[in-house]
């Protein structure tokens, strides 16, 4: 940091950048075709399934659509699912 | 041998009809007999840019409904030899077309002899869009570099390559280099890995391209033009040469434009 970047506001990252990484993001949900209410009833029969077998802390839960490198060094499409256990059930063998 | 190209946006205002002039121009300026064709049928305009509203009798709604033959709708372009234009119809609308009726007037003008058939399509992606594509042997996608521009392309990406048409080529329009520069704007390279499809040609934003659509005459044929270079460029691509990508760094200015600069504000 030099000497006079010191009275300048702290810079926020170019607007150019912003919109790349936007519409990376949008580009992601638009290519799946994947609507909230789909994605919204895909959560309530994971938590449907999964409590079966765990207890599950509902509030927490966060699904959502997002992306990954594929082998071929494009990107595809992941189903990202964040679901924080409270205790197991115990199940029947 | 004859190619029909449809110049689609999806995202209305980002210069479609203008690259359609300008393309048509290009190509016939270099000895091809091209007729363009304005499919935004309701919203005619390819013919106020081409600078001949004023000679226009038939319509593609007459030829397709049989009202007139082919040859009696086309308008040649004193201008350059071998343009002419098919204009649209006014007082119509998307579905009075059909896309089987617009295959089928695409193998007409194919055996009329044209070695190119540029499709004006009309922005979305409804009724017109499909009437456009219908007969198009490839497509060419423009944008700008901004959010709703890309996102829109990146949707008739999708849709063209579910109608068949793979591989469509980019021409990013209205690029302005100082907000590049700056990074205030989205790149070629952002852009393109987005979009992951290959570039055809960036054309800068240039206001000669405002002053040749008041006149009618397309900038193409503006030798000073830095967007008419850019659209000569692009028709060089497309009849199969390599060309280089045109500098688009700024112009170095002056020490008086500084100056000047000044005390403007």
């Amino acid at each position: 940091m030099d000497f006079f970047s010191f009275f300048k506001k702290k810079s926020a990252p170019p607007s150019g950048s912003v919109a790349k990484d936007r519409l990376k993001l949008v580009l992601v949900h638009d290519r799946v075709n994947c609507s909230s209410q789909v994605l919204e009833m895909l959560k309530t029969d994971i938590i449907k399934v999964i409590s079966n077998y765990m207890e599950i802390d509902e509030e927490e839960l966060d699904i959502q659509i997002s992306q990954t490198q594929s082998e071929d060094n494009g990107t595809v499409p992941v189903l990202y699912a964040n679901i924080p256990i409270k205790s197991m059930r115990k199940v029947q063998d | 041998m004859s190619e029909v190209i449809v110049i689609t946006s999806g995202k209305g205002g980002v210069g479609k009809t203008t690259t359609s002039a300008n393309l048509g121009c290009g190509l016939a300026v270099l000895g091809k007999k091209v007729a363009l064709v304005d499919a935004d049928i309701g919203l005619r305009n390819l013919d106020v840019v081409m600078g001949l509203e004023n000679r226009i009798v038939y319509d593609l709604v007459d030829v397709v409904e049989g009202n007139c033959r082919l040859k009696q709708a086309l308008i040649k372009d004193k201008r350059y030899d071998g343009l002419f234009l098919l204009p649209a119809a006014q007082t119509r609308d998307k579905d009075a077309v059909s896309p089987e009726q617009m295959q089928k007037l695409c193998e007409g003008l194919k055996e009329e002899g044209f070695d190119y058939v540029i499709i004006d399509c009309p922005a979305g992606i409804e009724q017109g869009f499909k009437n456009a594509i219908a007969g198009a042997d490839r497509a060419i996608v423009v944008t700008t570099p901004e959010v709703s521009a890309v996102r829109d392309a990146d949707r008739i990406i999708g849709l063209l390559e579910a109608n068949g048409l793979n591989d469509p080529m980019l021409i990013l329009n209205r690029l302005r280099t100082d907000l590049v520069q700056r990074g205030e704007m989205m790149n070629i390279d952002d852009v393109t890995e987005i979009l992951a499809v290959d570039i055809l040609g960036v054309v800068p934003d240039d206001e000669a391209i405002v002053i040749a659509t008041n006149k009618g005459e397309p900038a193409v044929s503006n030798q000073e033009s830095r967007a008419g270079q850019a659209y000569r460029n692009i028709v060089q691509r497309i009849l199969g040469q390599e060309v280089p990508f045109m500098s688009l760094e700024e112009q170095p200015v002056s020490f008086f434009e500084k100056l000047k600069g000044l005390f403007r504000h």
